[in-house]
């Protein structure tokens, strides 16, 4: 019987158990797929926004602003790729440019710290390359821009070092209220523990469905987007919005934490798991974001993908509880940003309502990650010296070295697939998308996990790459 | 009259084999085309490429392929004995892996050193 | 110090080091970051290649070995197993190698790091994205090195070099490769590969198609394949689904220019690759570039004689030979896509000028012409041109010294 299990990895997921895993409490996380964040955390705009577009006064509004603060402290301290870069939102109408002051107004009164709203002469000069017909733009210098995969990967590694154990591969089939328990069955697996949380991301609403009465409905939204090269990485310096409508954020243009520049989302109704693209709606994503930044060049593109928004009938997010079923569902954007704000608000309400919290005498709270790229020459020649890994580069696009993804592979989460190193590690993230690496980090997966080739998957669990010759 | 595009090398020269006149091939810019225009309407043949497993070599494979061209219609046949050898390292190139591959007089060999 | 340092141990640098060395270079060291020397040619394991250089129908890697034995009783040291991660103007060269981090420096630097193939991302490909989309030279890898299959069913979208040689080895290897599709009205293969690796197997090729959908969420299950109209936009309407477990890409090659963008050198958005003189230097005096970082070549044996002429240069440069000065630029005409060179030393000694260009579209009896701002220098016939065979010219550089600007242009020959 555990104290606690968490159902889902994906940030919320991840930031909860970090926070429970500073008590001395059991914890499990139960996730169905075979990796961390293998839903919205990994297919989004990878933006901590800063804050001014819910409507103050809701749960989201508190929560991002708490969170955007609050990330940025997580990232340095676990070595999550983090930049603090500021945003712009551009206005092409008057009648935008009256969206801005709203946004700047409710910006003011949920606590954004340092908004400004700039002419198009001061808009232009920190951002050249944004459109000759842009009115004004409303900047927030505490935006940021994230790894999103890893920042779950580093909050839900975090956690296991203090003890919490994960699950992969378990897809929750009934959750069972049980005398004083839950009872958690997943396939032929069954977990017990005292109290359940929902942090199932598109999946939350099925489980809630599961424990307590229908309240609300599921409405996932798909987001597609553009990745363009590192050629294109400089062609913004801050997160470049357009005006908000009733459909969402609408496109933006970002730089990445590695490099590339990011372009989109859309946002169309979708199926859970539809993740697939679309050439009319991958269309529309271009045009769109031309109308922010006409010089952007997608014949620079390495890669299109989708992501699903946990969308839900309810305005705001939902988070409560119901007798030891706690639930932090709806996480839609601004998820990320609020997500270590969620963590804290979720742990509250379980200590409000009778979970006992006693603090750890030792909390791990640091991570270490060497980028090898990142490194001076001197500290080059000195870790290949230490470890001939690091050596042997693999990913000639990412100059990642064999060194770097053994460690990887030995980290308390291991990857068993060619994308969890590529997530991890950055190999096969650039420009030549694994066609010179993929081979390679297959090889070494195969080695170091003592797995046959055709065993090592791509990603998710039957995604298998190469099948054994005929013989 | 039969148009055929010349595999001999990379060129690609258009030919035209007559076959009413004993093959004569027109369209070839070198002896090549001459020799493959009369072929490939006679007996077309191909060298075969592929790979056999090595131990104790730089790779689990090691490249082979028939030294001279072989019936196009034997290079399944051909394949099916490829597959099913085994060589141990070291090889050199040039070195027969297997002797005259069904009866054709045409030996496989070994296209690197391993 | 080393005279010269040659990026990449692949038949381009292979052939530029030699060259360097028959011409009085000795102190030379490759920088290759495999395990073992002949680049991609390793993986190339079907016959073809040699022709031009040797007279003879080599493999790849038995190509790769004949320059490997020349290089055997030289002086040219090889690093293996060596990554360059770095390249200053001022010819420092930092490398990373298991035994130790190190910085190299040189007198001449020729580049040499070949190509990657393009992607789905660069195509655009909608869909899902499961596994078993590979680039062709991937599948290659996998089968010919480590003897792994793609898949079983399979679709080649692109008919490339490598991926009509793929889809015949996937075939003797027992896959069954469904079709092979390509975007434009021609191939951008062989012919000889059109006939040995599709028609000897049955395999459709379906020419103004492409795959306007990929299936499957863990593993590919099926692409949607559709007709495209002269702008190459799918028509709605000509979809064929195939079912199949395996999509191969074969849409083109980009020439690897990290290092040269890195290094600050200038670069042709044309080609991918770096400007160059008639001598394959660079705009950084005494750094050469050569092979298909330069530009893609169709054929081993050019690369091996592009290369070669870089080696030579880069001796020349080495005991003393500098150029600079202006040049005359070589510029695109009429269904020119790119030279190279791109530009000419005014203060060239070479006799003769070799000029590499491919033309846009498929041309029967035709002609290349040279010309300048007085008119034309010099023309050649031609029986037939298409986009996927590149051009060769060579004209006596005295006709050319005399020019502002040059520009090669392709022409319908005009009837009689």
């Amino acid at each position: 019987m555990y104290d606690v299990s968490i159902i889902g990895c994906g940030i919320i997921g991840s930031a909860i158990a970090y926070e429970l895993s500073k008590y001395k409490l059991s914890t499990v996380i139960i996730e169905k797929e075979n990796d961390v964040a293998m839903g919205a955390t990994r297919a989004n705009s990878a933006i901590i926004h800063a804050g001014y577009d819910p409507l103050p006064g809701t749960l989201m509004a508190k929560l991002n602003v708490r969170g955007n603060a609050l990330c940025k402290e997580l990232c340095e301290k676990l070595a999550v790729p983090y930049a603090q870069i500021g945003s712009l939102v551009l206005a092409f109408s008057d009648e935008e440019v009256d969206t801005l002051n709203e946004l700047y107004d409710r910006g003011v009164k949920n606590g954004v710290p340092g908004m400004k709203i700039l002419s198009y002469d001061e808009a232009k000069a920190i951002e050249p390359n944004i459109a000759d017909n842009v009115k004004a733009a409303l900047y927030a210098p505490s935006a940021g821009i994230v790894n999103p995969w890893e920042f779950a990967l580093a909050l839900a590694e975090t956690a296991v070092r203090n003890g919490t154990e994960i699950m992969f591969n378990s897809p929750v089939e009934s959750v069972n209220k049980k005398d004083g328990y839950y009872e958690i069955v997943c396939g032929d697996k069954t977990v017990t523990s005292k109290y359940v949380v929902n942090a199932a991301g598109v999946g939350a609403l099925a489980i809630r469905d599961m424990v307590l009465p229908h309240s609300y409905d599921s409405l996932p939204s798909k987001g597609e987007y553009y990745l363009l090269d590192k050629s294109e990485g400089d062609r913004v310096s801050h997160v470049i919005f357009q005006c908000p409508t009733a459909s969402g954020k609408g496109v933006l243009i970002a730089p990445t934490v590695h490099g590339n520049l990011i372009v989109g989302p859309n946002s169309v109704s979708c199926e859970e798991g539809d993740t697939s693209t679309s050439a009319d709606d991958l269309a529309f994503v271009r045009n769109s974001a031309l109308k922010s930044v006409p010089s952007t060049n997608f014949r620079a593109n390495i890669r299109n993908f989708a992501g699903v928004r946990p969308n839900t009938s309810s305005n705001d997010y939902v988070i409560d509880c119901d007798d030891g079923f706690f639930e932090a569902a709806a996480i839609k954007s601004p998820g990320l940003a609020s997500a270590p704000a969620i963590a804290e608000y979720v742990v509250d309400m379980m200590k409000q309502n009778g979970v006992e919290l006693i603090e750890k005498d030792s909390f791990i709270d640091t991570r270490k990650h060497v980028r090898f790229k990142e490194l001076s020459h001197e500290e080059r020649e000195k870790i290949v010296k230490e470890d001939p890994l690091f050596g042997r580069v693999i990913c000639r696009c990412e100059t990642v070295t064999e060194g770097e993804i053994v460690e990887a592979i030995k980290a308390p989460i291991t990857p068993y697939t060619v994308d969890g190193i590529k997530r991890r590690c950055g190999a096969g993230l650039g420009r030549c998308q694994s066609g010179f690496c993929g081979p390679r980090v297959l090889e070494i997966l195969s080695r170091e996990l003592g797995l046959p080739p055709e065993k090592i998957e791509k990603d998710k669990t039957g995604s298998y790459i190469v099948k054994k010759r005929r013989t | 009259m039969t148009e055929l595009t010349c595999i001999g090398c990379p060129m690609g020269c258009r030919l035209t084999v007559d076959e009413e006149n004993d093959y004569a091939v027109t369209g070839n810019s070198c002896k090549r085309g001459e020799i493959y225009g009369k072929n490939e309407l006679k007996n077309p043949t191909r060298v075969l490429t592929s790979t056999v497993a090595i131990t104790g070599g730089i790779h689990d494979r090691c490249p082979v392929r028939t030294k001279d061209a072989i019936p196009k219609g034997k290079l399944f046949d051909a394949m099916e004995i490829i597959k099913k050898t085994e060589i141990q390292s070291p090889v050199k190139c040039g070195q027969v892996i297997i002797e005259n591959i069904l009866d054709t007089g045409i030996d496989v060999i070994a296209s690197r050193d391993m | 110090m080393y005279e010269l340092a040659v990026i990449g141990g692949g038949p381009a640098g292979l052939a530029a080091a030699y060259s360097a060395y028959t011409n009085g270079v000795k102190k030379i060291v490759i920088l290759e970051r495999d395990k073992e020397l002949g680049g991609i040619l390793n993986q190339c394991i079907h016959n073809g290649f040699g022709l031009h250089r040797f007279k003879e129908e080599l493999s790849g890697p038995e190509y790769a070995h004949r320059f490997i034995d020349m290089l055997k009783d030289t002086s040219v040291e090889v690093r293996l197993d060596t990554m360059v991660i770095d390249i200053t103007p001022e010819k420092k060269i930092y490398t990373d190698n298991p035994s130790g981090y190190d910085v190299i420096e040189a007198e001449s630097i020729v580049l040499a790091m070949g190509c990657r193939e393009r992607t789905r991302g660069a195509i655009s490909i909608p869909g899902t994205r499961p596994s078993g989309v590979f680039t062709a030279g991937a599948a290659q890898r996998y089968l010919n090195m480590e003897g792994l299959m793609a898949g079983s069913r399979v679709v080649i979208l692109g008919s490339g070099d490598i991926g009509l040689i793929m889809a015949r080895r996937l075939t003797l290897e027992g896959a069954k490769v469904l079709a092979c599709v390509e975007l434009m009205p021609y191939s951008g293969g062989l012919t000889r590969n059109i006939v040995q690796c599709l028609h000897d197997f049955d395999i459709p090729l379906y020419l103004s198609h492409t795959v306007t959908e990929v299936r499957g969420d863990k593993r590919l299950t099926g692409v949607t394949v559709a007709k495209v109209d002269e702008n190459r936009r799918p028509i709605p309407g000509t979809e064929m689904d195939f079912d199949c477990d395996t999509l191969l890409l074969s849409v083109g090659l980009i020439p690897e220019n990290e290092l040269t963008r890195a290094a600050g050198i200038e670069m042709d958005p044309r080609t991918n690759g770096a400007y160059v003189f008639e001598n394959m230097e660079t705009s950084i005096p005494g750094v050469f570039a050569c092979g298909n970082a330069v530009h893609v070549h169709d054929l081993v044996d050019f690369v091996s004689d592009e290369s070669s002429r870089a080696g030579v240069a880069a001796a020349a440069y080495i005991k003393g030979e500098k150029h600079g000065g202006d040049a005359i630029p070589f510029k695109n005409g009429s269904c020119v896509t790119y030279t190279v060179p791109q530009k000419l030393h005014k203060n060239t000694t070479a006799e003769k000028t070799d000029v590499f260009f491919r033309v846009n579209k498929v041309f029967s009896k035709s002609r290349i012409v040279v010309s300048d701002e007085n008119g034309v220098i010099a023309s050649f016939n031609r029986p037939f041109m298409a986009p996927g065979e590149m051009q060769h010219i060579i004209i006596p550089t005295n006709k050319l010294k005399g020019s502002e600007s040059i520009t090669i242009s392709a022409e319908e020959a005009t009837q009689q």
